[in-house]
């Protein structure tokens, strides 16, 4: 789960990090009153789930308490297309103003999970406001990185071979060593994902504050992370995606038109791999849980009609411990009860599969029983073709 | 033979006496597998199903010399169980549960390191099943046969498929592992390429991956230096967009495409390994490299099925 910059600026003021002044500007006045409580000038952060923002437009400076009420306005309900938000982009629904900062030097200072190794990882780099892997590529040479072994945590010694690393101000090792730790503390203690403070930036006057932070928290974790929990920002999020995960399934709205119901996945995965291959395009990443049960099969199949680019639906279950008939008679009762008005290909292999398709032929619905897996993705295409020409203009 | 499990492991499961536990402990005893006794604390001297319960692994290792646990603990307190295990000096911890949390696995990872012996599969995995011999898993039995094909995946479902494929070709499987979907797991894809290369049974590998992470890679590194069984590669996900976890909470291809689909097969390809395009062709690319002079009438036989 990601939250706001603002929110991850409150975490990290509570844990002792210094951020400039700046908090949310409700309205165009209000922005203008903390232009002029700040001095006169101001910056104005659009609050979205995705980085990218400032070549976006996302970030603006106003020189004068007039200018940041118009940016404030204009900001307002944007939609901000980033490289990380996808072709839909996100709209702005918050605005952080806060209170320019002059920089002498800036910092990168993340906090990861490497699932490779198994640890969590520390890494800085002197090249502030550049993505970290952006810097590991143009110079290597400048990230500094340190695994963290978690039965003795992150030590001030580490810290400070981090800092003496970037050449940091000898005046500054110590308030540097004191953050990292602390920053580690929050890590673990929130069960982050990641935590990143790009960039992290030393004032002339010698201070080092968090101008733009980045928190995502595992999602594993949340039911022990109430507090967490109530950061989350649902109104980016697809009403379907959300339903699904209450139901305990797993969904992802792609581009396409063939709506897909997979039990597990990795099958569903490679589902939507192979709808590809045989040159269509998969409306959805759906897994219903690798039992399938009726009850799960019902709600998906309301969720897929719900979609209104979804032409065809492409149902594969590999039914193991629940038999392939039973799955068979719960796709019958669903689909019986959704009234499905586009046409359905159902894949059924596993245990009892014989059975399966003698009552999925048997129901008088109107579908199409396929015998193997090329042979539903096949027919998933062809019908997604069919339907595309009877309709043209009904998708992108 | 198989690797892993076989005719003489003696298995706990490590909370029977919840609802999943129990249902699969008795399918893992109806497969065969010597399932003798469950794990719950507070439960101990119980009998449910005629499996005897004790409060500890320690226990239940002493009493019914087990050598196995598989356990279904819910995710909070599973990495709890894990060590528990670990600390009991069990030899092979088959962990089910899915939803622990990343930093439970890093604390687990470590301690690992303090107890060499003992081998970690998953968690968030469907287990391991020695067709013909036993199962530690939830994975259905009646798809699977004996054979000469090992098989590594981080999926459930879709091992069940493969294993499918290949049953219906009439090829029948050593030992399947599944390793889990999880960032952080026990037993690497490398792990259980070098147990199939040292098996003398498994005669081909079929390794299924999926996007995130770099897995598959460093096993295909390893595989090139190391294996001389054939290997066949599927990697899920290639039409999954980047930044969305699917399904599971390992499969999110990086930032600048880190993990994606076409990155790993390029790398396995360049390995050596045979990579499978089609999930509809596992079985078919498998049944090739075991029989690499009759690839038309292997081919033939797939497209029937």
């Amino acid at each position: 789960m990601d939250i706001h910059e603002y929110q991850a600026k409150e975490l990290l003021r509570a844990h002792g990090v210094a951020t400039a002044r700046e908090q949310l500007a409700g309205s165009s006045e209000e922005a203008r009153a903390l232009a002029v409580a700040y001095g006169g000038r101001l910056v104005l952060k659009a609050q979205i789930h995705a980085g990218g923002r400032g070549r976006a437009g996302g970030v603006k400076i106003a020189e004068t308490p007039d200018e940041a009420a118009r940016i404030w306005s204009q900001m307002m309900g944007m939609t901000l297309v980033t490289s990380q938000t996808g072709p839909a982009g996100r709209r702005v629904r918050r605005i952080l103003a806060a209170e320019p900062v002059a920089t002498a030097r800036a910092f990168y200072l993340g906090l990861t999970v490497d699932r490779s190794i198994g640890r969590v990882v520390l890494a800085a780099s002197a090249e502030g406001g550049v993505e970290i892997e952006e810097a590991t590529r143009s110079s290597p040479g400048s990230v500094w990185r340190a695994e963290i072994d978690p039965m003795v945590g992150c030590t001030p010694q580490m810290a400070e071979v981090l800092g003496r690393g970037l050449g940091l101000d000898a005046g500054l090792v110590e308030t540097w060593k004191a953050m990292v730790v602390r920053l580690y503390g929050l890590f673990i203690e929130k069960d982050c994902s990641l935590l990143e403070i790009n960039p992290l930036v030393q004032t002339p006057e010698g201070a080092l504050i968090a101008l733009d932070a980045k928190m995502s928290f595992d999602d594993n974790a949340l039911i022990r992370q109430p507090e967490i929990q109530c950061l989350r920002d649902a109104s980016d999020d697809v009403p379907q995606e959300i339903e699904a995960s209450r139901l305990g399934m797993s969904l992802v709205k792609l581009e396409g038109e063939i709506g897909c119901m997979v039990n597990g996945a990795g099958l569903a995965m490679a589902t939507m791999d192979l709808i590809q291959l045989c040159g269509g395009r998969p409306a959805n990443f759906l897994d219903v849980g690798g039992g399938a049960s009726e009850d799960a099969v019902r709600h998906a199949f309301r969720l897929l009609l719900q979609d209104a680019a979804v032409k065809v639906i492409l149902v594969n279950i590999f039914g193991g411990i629940m038999r392939c008939d039973a799955v068979a008679a719960g796709i019958v009762n669903a689909l019986r009860e959704s009234g499905a008005r586009v046409p359905v290909v159902v894949r059924l292999d596993g245990t009892n599969r014989a059975e399966g398709r003698r009552i999925l032929r048997e129901s008088g619905l109107e579908l199409v029983v396929a015998e193997t897996f090329q042979e539903a993705a096949e027919r998933a295409v062809s019908l997604t073709t069919e339907r595309m020409r009877q309709s043209p203009g009904g998708t992108p | 033979m198989s690797v892993l499990i076989g005719r003489d492991t003696k298995l706990i499961v490590q909370g029977l006496t919840g609802r999943e536990g129990r249902f699969h402990a008795h399918a893992c005893r109806e497969y065969g597998t010597s399932v003798v006794g469950g794990v719950t604390p507070g439960k101990g001297g119980a009998v449910v199903d005629g499996f005897p319960i004790f409060d500890t692994v320690r226990q239940a290792m002493s009493q019914t010399g087990a050598d196995a646990s598989l356990i279904f603990v819910p995710p909070l307190q599973a990495a709890g169980a894990i060590h528990e295990a670990m600390v009991a000096g069990i030899g092979l911890i088959v962990c089910i549960t899915e939803g622990i949390p990343v930093l439970d696995m890093v604390r687990v990872k470590r301690a690992l390191q303090d107890h060499p012996a003992c081998r970690l599969v998953g968690p968030n995995c469907s287990g391991i099943i020695s067709p013909g011999q036993a199962k530690a898993g939830i994975m259905p039995g009646n798809i699977h046969m004996p054979g000469p094909v090992g098989i590594v995946s981080r999926s459930g479902t879709l091992t069940y498929e493969a294993a499918a494929q290949l049953s219906a070709l009439g090829i029948g499987q050593s030992t399947c592992i599944g390793i889990g979907g999880d960032p952080i797991v026990g037993m690497s894809h490398r792990d259980a390429l070098a147990l199939f290369e040292a098996d003398p049974d498994t005669r081909a590998v079929l390794m299924i991956g999926e996007i995130g992470g770099d897995s598959e890679e460093a096993a295909a590194r390893w595989a090139q230096d190391h294996m001389t069984k054939p290997v066949a590669a599927f990697i899920a996900g290639r039409a999954a967009p980047p930044g969305r976890r699917m399904g599971h909470a390992g499969a999110i291809i990086g930032g600048n495409g880190n993990g994606s689909a076409a990155e790993k097969m390029a790398r396995l390809r360049e390995a050596g390994i045979t990579v499978v395009d089609s999930p509809a062709e596992l079985g078919v690319t498998v049944a090739r490299l075991l029989e690499p002079d009759q690839p038309a009438a292997a081919a033939a036989k797939g497209r029937s099925r």
